[in-house]
């Protein structure tokens, strides 16, 4: 029965991605694998995002930045490179760039290191626009086109890549110091902890699988240019997925991704919303940081707290 | 044999002279005391010792190693373990594992077994083992600053630098503090103490360096100090004849 509390997990866990792998048998249309690669590409970010931005507090924008740079190094090598190997060289390069911003920025901290990532995606933005006038005299560029299922199956295996991760980091020693950090960083430091360096690998570790989705995502579009790259959108739904969904738990971002990934793409499509549905989300991320501080899965664990008793009231429910 | 000396610190807030050469020393297994009004520059000096600021000049000299310019992390590895002022305890973690993160970090290459035995044996020394399994925010204050100590302990400092872990407390909590601060003296752990606590301070320092606009005013034993003309002055006032 221990055992089986220790693993169950894991098991919901891969159950959910066994399920996911299997589905296209179910519906093979075109619609659904693209849509599903979607969802579970916006999971992948929002997962990633809070490896590093969940336990320390340190809000990061730069999500589009990373993304973006995948989403460039697939327009540039799509067409020699199959699509496992670009979304690995397109993480690694994310991770690289994380590692190089970090070292810089997160010395900041607080909203300033927060107005630091933002402003990088713009800066990333603007270089590659004004390079590419410069150098080859033309605003974006084609895309090579990859099958829908093969994108899929690269996506979700970036998923269980990332749930991995999460999972080990959460639970070791390096997981450990990034909490430390997040609770009292000063104190982190005094016992023991390098903080500058745990929070610059654990930025490029969650930067890793940004880039590699970018990668995978930039075959769906024909031609891209800097500003459908480096969208900025593309910052902000991670967080507000993973506020939505809670944090306390891998749950949360994916639940979080899933309800938004498919809220967009509903109301996207709709006549009377289109493009305005930004503000709608805008709304219900006040929202969720009003009544629901630890998101869905926060009122999850509460109801069980509370059905439970007083007993372990203080226990660490979920992961 | 100090254990540390430190040689003309000084430290500017821009035109704010926060620490001016100031120059003192730990002997091994002794308690100093630092004492002074508010604002004179006491938990600034913890600061560049622990490596919280960089100092503008003068070096900090422990063990015979030279700390000055290190990162609080290591010179946490080298042996100085520290409390702080506003308690900063990881509010989010039961009192057990705040300890743990300072026996697991605290020092290198520590496993998990390893430090989670230090973290019982700590929690017992400091009378925390009862509370151990409570969130920080439940405990009282009293119980809270423990946590401080103990965490800095498990990190198996030979110096602890203790920033007034007796404000606000009551009598009766304030002799369990200085009972405390003995017993981790006799464990071998020499030990810096800020505090306002006057009976705290002339009770078990073994000397007293008295801090004034971020200059040392004054350096004796507890009964010097309160004799000393200069200290009545600007620090502890005349008794009521």
């Amino acid at each position: 029965m221990k055992i089986l509390n220790k693993i169950k997990y894991p098991l919901v866990m891969l159950a959910f991605v066994a399920l996911l792998a299997v589905s296209p048998i179910f519906n093979s249309s075109d619609y659904y694998i693209r849509q599903m690669s979607s969802i579970i590409m916006f999971m992948v970010v929002s997962l990633s995002w809070t490896i590093f931005s969940a336990p320390t507090g340190y809000i990061s924008l730069a999500t589009a930045a990373f993304y973006g740079v995948g989403i460039y190094f697939t327009a540039f090598l799509g067409e020699y490179l199959p699509l496992p190997v670009l979304m690995l060289l397109a993480g690694l390069i994310s991770f690289v760039l994380a590692f190089l911003v970090g070292a810089i920025t997160l010395r900041l901290r607080g909203v300033y290191f927060t107005i630091f990532t933002f402003g990088l995606v713009e800066l990333l933005k603007n270089v590659v626009l004004w390079a590419e006038i410069k150098y080859s005299h033309t605003r974006g560029r084609f895309v090579a086109s990859f099958p829908p299922m093969t994108v899929f199956y690269c996506i979700l295996g970036t998923l269980v890549v990332v749930m991995i991760l999460a999972y080990i980091i959460k639970r070791s020693r390096f997981g450990y110091a990034l909490v430390s950090i997040g609770e009292s960083e000063d104190a982190a430091a005094h016992i023991g902890i390098n903080t500058t360096m745990v929070k610059i690998l654990a930025f490029a570790v969650s930067s890793f699988a940004m880039g590699a989705v970018g990668a995978a995502m930039a075959t769906r579009w024909n031609y891209i240019d800097p500003p459908i790259a480096f969208n900025a959108t593309m910052s902000f739904m991670p967080v507000l997925m993973a506020i939505f969904g809670g944090m306390s738990n891998m749950a949360g971002p994916l639940i979080g991704a899933a309800v938004f990934a498919y809220l967009q793409e509903i109301l996207i499509t709709s006549p009377a919303v289109g493009k305005t549905y930004m503000l709608i989300f805008g709304a219900v991320m006040v929202v969720a940081i009003l009544f629901l501080p630890n998101g869905l899965t926060g009122v999850v664990n509460k109801l069980r707290k509370t059905r439970k008793g007083a007993e372990g009231s203080h226990a660490h429910t979920g992961s | 044999m100090p254990i540390l000396e430190a040689k003309g610190l000084n430290k500017h807030f821009g035109g704010l002279t926060a620490v001016s050469q100031v120059d003192f020393h730990v002997d091994e297994g002794e308690i100093l005391g630092l004492i002074g009004p508010n604002g004179a520059g006491k938990t600034t000096l913890f600061n560049l010792i622990s490596g919280a600021i960089p100092m503008d000049s003068g070096t900090v000299i422990f063990k015979g190693t030279k700390i000055s310019g290190l990162t609080p992390n290591k010179i946490c590895r080298l042996g100085i373990g520290r409390s702080f002022q506003a308690a900063k305890n990881f509010a989010g973690m039961p009192v057990r594992q705040n300890v743990l993160m300072g026996a697991l970090f605290g020092q290198k290459g520590q496993s998990y077994a390893q430090a989670a035995k230090i973290t019982e044996e700590v929690l017992d020394f400091v009378g925390l083992a009862e509370q151990a399994d409570k969130m920080v925010p439940d405990i009282p204050l009293a119980h809270q600053k423990r946590v401080e100590v103990a965490r800095a302990l498990a990190t198996r400092p030979s110096l602890l630098l203790l920033d007034e872990m007796m404000a606000g407390l009551n009598p009766a909590e304030v002799d369990e503090a200085m009972a405390l601060v003995t017993k981790i003296r006799q464990s071998g752990i020499s030990i810096i103490m800020i505090e306002h606590v006057m009976k705290a301070i002339m009770n078990i320092c073994d000397r007293i360096v008295v801090l004034h606009h971020g200059a040392k005013l004054a350096e004796g034993t507890p009964s010097e100090i309160s004799a000393s003309k200069a200290v009545i002055e600007v620090y502890l006032g005349e008794a009521l004849s």
